[in-house]
């Protein structure tokens, strides 16, 4: 290989305008290399300097040798979504090397392992920015084996990185330090390695791109962390205590959080537990073992994504009509089988919503950020118990496994909300004001029936759960008028509970005349896509959905008052507008609606909102 | 009007026709409602507590029976092959359920096959019946996969598949109680059902149980005929509850008696060669030599009585039930959760 200071031109010429706080970064690897760590430390400099960031990693289906890219944003104005637009590239990958270097934009800095990887494509493109380093050379005086050295080299580009962007020394030895707590020996070698690209970048680049970083105070007290993990803490606070699982990407991540958590805060002194999970043999097994603990009583949950939905689709319907409280976590990934189940999509939001054969109806929650998912994985519980009904939460794989900026949420000190549960003493004061307690029996007027507990010993209170065929006493039936009735009296208990889901946010301009309508992760990308939809002279206000059955009334008023209203969607059939064209009924409001559909696997970036609208508004 | 005949009560205080259910609606004659009597006079004679008793079933003629027996308990009847998972769930939840699953041969050996596998392995504390008549009986006749090859449905159609031994399997798969019964023989009935929910594990009960109306002809091998003819008694069992008197005259050889957490005693007396179930190999052996024989062989036929059920395994805890933890037990300390979001800086 060359040695760098030899690089002869073409490049693109010295940029002498700065540009502070905002550029997208892309690390292209190789999974299992352990890039992870360095990567981690290098967004974690970044946010702990205050500026915005999001970390996110595009990874393959395998655990070594196949391409990943992890990317970091850093904006000043907190714009977090994926960029499309890459300004900083870091080469580590032979296969796709080509292929990421033709990706740049014009300008764009490439920084890369020359003695592994060529300069051929670089010199080729020409309008580029190189900083080729010999990062293996660079590893030589390093005390470690192979296998070490392989994951090390990743510390001496964010050294490099840091050198050159202006990323706070100090601030990484931290975030190494507390990378790898207390094992001395691991941070002195990544120092060493740390130091060894800075020492490297300092001496023999001549710094020729636009970007640098600043210390600024945006970030106060957030945290970076990923939306399992706080939803995980949600499901600790929000009292789940039994937990059936099956592992699979994007959601294991969240069951193996709370495990952990549960490991730590739910276990008594004398060694048993308060909190049970189980890996189940598949989600055929989890779901049904989660009907079970949520019919017996406890608050029990399930994690899964799409291809576990179709499997416990059979049960879940039979949650929706036995009644039986359960949560189930759905990180939602690209289809079946194999392809891309290591890509992000809102692919279940139909599915999800008219779960199981027959007419049903779910409740499902769409948390629109990490705050959401702390807050939605809590109250999950207390709506599955107050309906006595299978709840789900929707994340994505991008919100579920990448890094997001949150808020840390306030401690929780309300009651867990149980539903309606019947003691001994409440069946005889049923009894003793002459009426009969019926497990169906529509008692308040809401749709909501009461349910004893399997070892309530009172004498009314025992009864046997089926699926359709039950009167209001629970005694099994087929009668036509009995099933009839059973239907209408969920679908009253469903109107109720649409009216306790957490209602939409609102945001909106002066004068705006279009409206877009999106939710969970796709609401990163919002703010920037609005923003850059105003520089092309378009006003638009933004109804966040955060849940269905759909709020009607909200919704109905923002489709009433806006001409045209875009639904922006991680899938390509239009799912959520899809609910919104089955539940719409008012005359000439349907007609306003249009869709952005994103469906490439990646998060949704702001540019493809932003160029879908005025695409679509060019012709309206 | 209160009636004035007095009720025989069991030792809790609970009357027979606490343990009662609904009437069956099953085929006049069927097996199944052998079973069904056999489970209401085992319970009533251990005194079980009715409210606390969870009945659980999948789909099938079997999965209807939870609701002839004990009408005070409280039934599950699910989907098809998901009993296991309901059980363990509801189980998980409240240590305090005596819990018994009723299933059939479609239900277990066939869609709920995974689950069924997997039940064993984990050993819940629980009554697991599979009512076996080699039939789908809701259906109308179909094969199933406990059906021995060349048996002949009601049609004249000849099985070609070799059957499953759900005993020899949940023997391999690490079951702690494996028994065959048959369900016109009541005696040996009613001690394996008393002995399954005495054990604290998964008491797999295999009971072959024939259907009178799709597999009760001549080329049938379930038929009510055919079981009386080749069922052979593997060993004749006593079941001693713990307040009973223990028996005390056992020779050494004559008799091995099994004494079980809850205090009381199986009482296994081996007819013909002599025969331990805690004999794993033994146990596969006989199962595999009645079959070369075209025999059915009934008794208990494998026991591990000592093997941690999975509640004790799990740790889950057994008088504050998962269903009662409240915000205290279920929530971090405050300064716990801060320190936790601090961590993420």
């Amino acid at each position: 290989m060359n040695p760098p200071e030899t690089l002869t031109r073409p490049q693109a010429q010295k940029e002498t305008r700065v540009t502070v706080n905002d550029l997208s970064i892309e690390v292209a690897t190789v999974n299992g290399t352990g890039s992870q760590s360095a990567n981690n430390i290098f967004a974690k400099s970044l946010f702990r300097m205050g500026i915005p960031i999001s970390a996110k990693n595009l990874f393959p289906s395998n655990i070594q040798g196949l391409p990943t890219w992890f990317t970091i944003r850093v904006n000043k104005n907190g714009y977090t979504a994926r960029k499309k637009e890459l300004d900083w590239l870091v080469g580590m990958n032979l296969a796709t090397w080509e292929k990421d270097v033709a990706n740049l934009r014009s300008g764009a800095v490439v920084m890369w392992n020359s003695n592994e990887l060529p300069e051929a494509p670089v010199k080729a493109r020409g309008d580029l920015i190189a900083y080729p380093i010999p990062m293996a050379e660079l590893l030589k005086p390093v005390q470690a084996d192979a296998k070490l050295k392989k994951m090390l080299i990743n510390m001496v580009y964010v050294g490099a990185c840091a050198q050159l962007l202006g990323i706070e020394e100090a601030t990484v030895l931290q975030a190494i330090k507390d990378n790898f707590k207390s094992k001395q020996k691991a941070v002195d070698v990544n120092v060493q390695c740390f130091h060894a690209g800075m020492n490297y970048a300092k001496e023999k680049l001549e710094k020729r791109d636009p970007w640098r970083v600043e210390r600024m105070d945006a970030n106060g007290s957030k945290v970076l962390i990923e939306g399992n993990t706080i939803a995980a803490l949600g499901a600790l606070m929000g009292g789940a205590t039994v937990v059936g699982w099956y592992p699979i990407t994007p959601s294991s991540s969240l069951a193996e959080a709370l495990i952990a958590f549960a490991k730590k805060y739910r276990v008594n002194a004398d060694g048993t537990v308060r909190f049970v999970d189980v890996q189940c043999e598949d989600e055929l097994a989890s779901i049904g073992m989660v009907l079970g603990a949520g019919w017996a009583g406890a608050r029990a949950m399930t994690t899964t994504a799409g291809p576990g939905i179709s499997l416990m689709s059979e049960f879940i319907g039979f949650g929706y009509y036995a009644e039986i409280p359960a949560v189930i976590f759905d990180v939602q990934r690209v289809g079946p089988s194999t392809g891309l189940p290591t890509r992000t999509a809102q692919g279940d939001v139909r599915m999800a919503a008219w779960c199981s054969h027959g007419d049903t109806q779910h409740l499902v929650l769409h948390p629109g950020g990490p705050e959401e998912c702390f807050d939605f994985a809590r109250i999950s519980f207390d709506l599955a118990e107050q309906f006595q009904t299978p709840v789900f939460v929707m994340l994505d794989l991008d919100l579920g496994m990448n890094f997001w900026m949150a808020e840390p949420p306030a401690y929780p000190t309300d009651a867990f909300k149980r539903g309606k549960v019947l003691t001994p003493e409440k069946l005889d004061q049923i009894k003793g004001a002459g009426k009969k307690w019926g497990r169906y029996l529509d008692a308040d007027g809401d749709g909501v029936p009461w349910r004893a507990l399997p070892g309530n010993p009172h004498p009314d209170a025992a009864y046997f759960t089926r699926g359709s065929g039950h009167d209001e006493y629970a005694r099994y039936t087929e009668d036509p008028e009995a099933y009839r009735l059973n239907m209408d009296r969920l679908k009253k208990k469903t109107e109720t509970a649409r009216q306790s889901l957490p209602r939409p946010v609102l945001e909106t301009v002066p004068g705006a005349r279009i409206g877009i309508i999106a939710y969970g992760s796709t609401n990163n990308a919002m703010r920037e896509a609005r923003d850059q939809l105003i520089e092309h002279g378009i006003k638009t206000d933004y109804l966040r959905l955060r849940a269905t059955p759909l709020p009607m009334a909200e919704l109905e008023a923002f489709l009433k008052s806006h001409d045209r209203v875009y639904v922006v969607e991680q899938n390509r059939d239009g799912q959520m507008e899809t609910l919104i064209r089955a539940e719409v009924r008012t005359p000439g409001l349907t007609e306003k609606l249009r869709g952005v559909r994103y469906y490439t696997g990646y998060p949704i970036d702001a540019r493809s909102i932003s160029d879908g609208i005025r695409n679509q508004e060019r012709g309206a | 009007m209160s009636t004035t005949t007095t009720e025989k009560t069991n030792r809790q205080g609970f009357k027979w026709s606490d343990y009662q259910g609904l009437p069956s609606t099953l085929c006049k004659g069927c097996g199944h409602d052998n079973i069904t009597r056999n489970i209401i006079q085992a319970y009533f004679e251990l005194g079980v507590v009715p409210s606390n008793v969870v009945k659980t079933s999948g789909i099938g003629c079997s999965s209807k029976t939870p609701a002839y027996f004990v009408h005070r308990g409280y039934g599950v009847n699910a989907v098809h092959g998901r009993m296991p998972s309901i059980t363990l769930g509801a189980k998980l939840a409240n240590s305090k359920l005596e819990v018994i699953g009723v299933s059939g041969d479609g239900d277990s050996a066939s869609i709920g096959m995974g689950q069924f596998c997997h039940a064993i392995r984990r050993n819940l504390d629980m009554v697991y019946v599979v009512e076996n008549n080699g039939v789908y009986g809701l259906t109308k006749g179909q094969f199933s996969a406990t059906a021995e090859r060349g048996a002949k449905s009601k049609t004249g159609e000849e099985n070609a598949l070799s059957d499953i031994d759900l005993c020899a399997l949940a023997i391999t798969l690490g079951g702690t109680f494996v028994a065959r019964g048959f369900s016109n023989d009541p005696k040996q009935m009613l001690a394996l059902v008393k002995a399954s929910v005495a054990h604290k594990g998964t008491s797999m009960l295999d009971v072959i149980s024939p259907c009178v109306t799709f597999n009760n002809h001549e080329a049938s091998t379930k038929s009510i005929h055919y079981v009386m003819e080749h069922d052979i008694h593997l060993n004749d069992l006593g079941f001693v509850a713990s307040w009973e008197q223990p028996v005390t005259d056992i020779k050494p050889g004559e008799a091995i008696d099994i004494p079980l957490p809850d205090g009381s005693h199986i009482v296994v007396r081996a007819v013909g060669k002599a025969f331990d179930p805690h004999d794993k190999f033994a146990a596969l052996q006989v199962l595999e030599e009645s079959r070369r024989k075209g025999e059915i062989l009934t008794g208990l036929i494998y026991i591990a009585e000592k093997e941690p059920d999975f509640n004790t395994a799990t740790k889950v805890p057994t008088d504050r039930p998962l269903t009662t933890m409240n915000e205290a037990d279920c929530r971090m300390p405050r300064e716990a959760f801060e320190k936790t979001f601090a961590s993420f800086r």
